[in-house]
Order: structure tokens, then C-alpha cells, then sequence
């Protein structure tokens, strides 16, 4: 085959065999079902045109590889970020929207392998990635530093768990000629460092968000906190430098 | 418009800026090498340059892949007509309708205030 590998980013079509791209289609529906449900509750006049920006902003900055060993790059995938910025459902909406545009209108990622790719992406990168934030939330609610590195941390799970759900489909699905602990140790060990690239990225775009607009930071209100009255002072969190 | 508002809005604005300019002009730094995954799957593989394109040699994952079927799509590889001088109105192009879509969905599932 002619491979355009500079410009792909995600699971081309055939890594995979139809069965089990069939089965993470369904995974990938019910998923993406389950999230339209649950971002109801998160969406409201205020948060849904930002989240229809941070999807824009996660397609964006997916262009964008960096360098982490000579003659290989990473991108940011942005499960953990779209968590932490609109939630997890929102967060999934968006990262499939991504995933949809760049395979329908970009040709990246292959039309039978979307169906992994957004398992991977947008369901278990951002619930990795959001189970991480949550667990650490205490920290993030300590001011500006500690929200930096729990998205630091956050987003280097959700890469890594991301990746790994490749290999699961690997596993099921693919080529069997090939060892999949060798699979599984290269795709891994390069997610590891593909995950510190995703963590400066996520902790500087929330950083930058939360500086400005601390309430437009879905991993710093209250879970169910009904919206306050815009006259009462917005919290921001303790300067942890003071 | 309230204070409030404006200032939000303005955020905003600025937050599609930042997205417009990382599609539209930073993105034509981006490293070109294959990413973490393909880097995977190609392991075993030589990429050889011929008149048709890059092909693979040897044994690797990657060569099972298949070509994308709309790989013959106008915007396909983040470049308009194959064209990669074009990377950046092709970053450009996709921030909007992702803009688009996404904002449009999100804007028809947020609750609507009750009136009192």
C-alpha cells in the first residue's frame, strides 16, 4: 500500500479485522448515546457555546505533533482536557465530533476503524482521564498550581489508558502473526511520552482558562451546584505562590 | 449585555483566535513525522520512496492497513487538493465546521432557562 503516514494521526482501516470493528462501532454508539444523555445536565446557555469551542480547540491542537524521539511525534488526543474544561460527557461529545470531521473530511483515521478510535479517544481517554482529575480534585481546588498538575497528571492517564485500549483491540482483532507483547511494549512506552506532551498542553490550556475564567472550568464547580446569580463574586481559587 | 457577559464573550472570542491561529499558521510546524501509533505498527518496515508514493518493505502491522477511502477527498491529509502549502486553510476550514457541528449540537441540548 502507498502510506501517508506524516499526515495520519489516528487507526487506519485494516490494523483490525471487521468483526471486532463492528463490535467497537456498537461500543463507540451506545458510548457516544450514553454521553448525549448525560450532557444535557452540563450544557446551558453559558457552557455550550465554550464547549463547541473546545472541540474546535482539540481539532486544532490535534495538527499539531511534537517531537519526542528522533524520527517520531505525538499529538494531543484532548479526552482529559475536554473533561476538565466542559465534563465527561460533553468532554466524549466533543472528542468524537473530532474524530468524525478528521475521518469524514480529513481522511485521517479509517471509516471501520472510527468505531475504535473514538473507544479509544473519546470514551476511555476521557474517562481515564477524568476518573484521574477526579480522584485529585482536593489538589486542583488548592489553586492554580495544583489545578496544572492534576491535569498534567490527568491527561498523561488518559493517553496512556487511551493507548492501551489498542491494544485490547489488537489483541481481539489483529494481525496474530505479530507478538503482541512487542505491540503492546512499543505502542505503551511511546504513549508514555506521548502523554507528557499531552500533559503540558492540557495544564497550560486549563491553566490559561482558569486564569481568566475560573467558572468556565467544569472540574471546578460544585457537581450538581445549581448556577448562582451573576452578582454574587466569582470563587476563585487560593493563589498558592501568595 | 451585562458586564459579564461581554467579558465572557470576549473570552471566547479570543479562544477561537488561539484555535484559528494554532490551525491556521502553527500548525505548519508540526513535527511530520509518524506519530506514536503508526510508529508502532511500522515497526519492521522500511519506508521506501517510488514514483507512486512511499510504499512499505519488510514486516510490519502497517501493511495491512488499507488506503482511506476518501483519501481522494479534497481536504484529505490536512491539505486542499493534496496541495500541503494549504495546511493552514485546510486547519482553518476544519476548526470552523468542527466549530460548527459541535457548537450546534451542544447549543440545541442546553437547558433552556424556566421563565418565571
Amino acid at each position: 500500500m502507498v502510506v501517508s503516514a506524516s499526515t495520519a494521526m489516528h487507526m487506519s482501516d485494516g490494523l483490525i479485522n471487521a468483526p471486532v470493528s463492528v463490535i467497537f462501532a456498537g461500543v463507540a454508539v451506545a458510548g457516544l448515546a450514553a454521553a448525549l444523555v448525560g450532557a444535557r445536565r452540563d450544557l446551558d446557555d453559558r457552557t455550550a457555546p465554550m464547549a463547541g469551542l473546545v472541540a474546535a480547540f482539540v481539532f486544532a491542537t490535534q495538527m499539531l505533533n511534537f517531537p519526542i524521539l528522533p524520527g517520531v511525534s505525538g499529538h494531543l488526543l484532548g479526552g482529559a482536557l475536554a473533561a476538565i474544561l466542559v465534563g465527561p460527557w460533553v468532554g466524549a461529545l466533543c472528542v468524537g465530533i473530532v474524530l468524525a470531521v478528521q475521518a469524514l473530511v480529513f481522511a485521517d483515521g479509517g471509516l471501520t476503524a472510527l468505531g475504535a478510535n473514538v473507544t479509544n479517544m473519546a470514551l476511555i481517554g476521557v474517562a481515564a482521564g477524568f476518573g484521574t482529575a477526579m480522584l485529585l480534585r482536593p489538589l486542583a481546588a488548592r489553586g492554580r498550581t495544583g489545578l496544572m498538575i492534576v491535569c498534567f497528571v490527568a491527561a498523561f492517564v488518559n493517553t496512556v489508558v487511551a493507548s492501551a485500549g489498542f491494544i485490547l483491540q489488537f489483541a481481539l482483532g489483529g494481525d496474530a502473526a505479530f507478538s503482541l507483547g512487542a505491540v503492546a511494549g512499543s505502542v505503551l512506552g511511546l504513549h508514555c511520552l506521548i502523554g507528557i506532551g499531552e500533559g503540558v498542553i492540557t495544564a497550560l490550556t486549563v491553566g490559561a482558562v482558569a486564569a481568566a475564567r475560573p467558572d468556565l472550568v467544569h472540574l471546578l464547580r460544585g457537581r450538581s451546584a445549581p448556577l448562582e446569580l451573576r452578582d454574587a463574586p466569582v470563587a476563585t481559587p487560593k493563589e498558592s505562590t501568595a | 449585555m451585562t458586564a459579564d457577559t461581554r467579558r465572557r464573550s470576549l473570552f471566547l472570542v479570543g479562544f477561537a483566535v488561539v484555535a484559528l491561529v494554532i490551525a491556521g499558521a502553527l500548525s505548519y510546524l508540526a513535527d511530520p513525522n509518524p506519530d506514536g501509533l503508526d510508529t508502532a505498527t511500522l515497526d519492521g518496515c522500511e519506508v521506501v520512496e517510488t514514483d507512486a508514493g512511499e510504499e512499505l518493505v519488510g514486516d510490519c502491522i502497517a501493511r495491512n492497513a488499507q488506503d482511506h477511502d476518501l483519501a481522494a477527498s479534497p481536504l484529505a491529509d490536512y491539505a486542499v487538493d493534496g496541495d500541503d502549502r494549504f495546511t493552514g486553510l485546510a486547519g482553518v476550514l476544519g476548526v470552523v465546521v468542527t466549530l460548527v457541528i459541535a457548537g450546534g449540537l451542544f447549543w440545541l441540548l442546553r437547558k433552556r432557562p424556566h421563565r418565571e
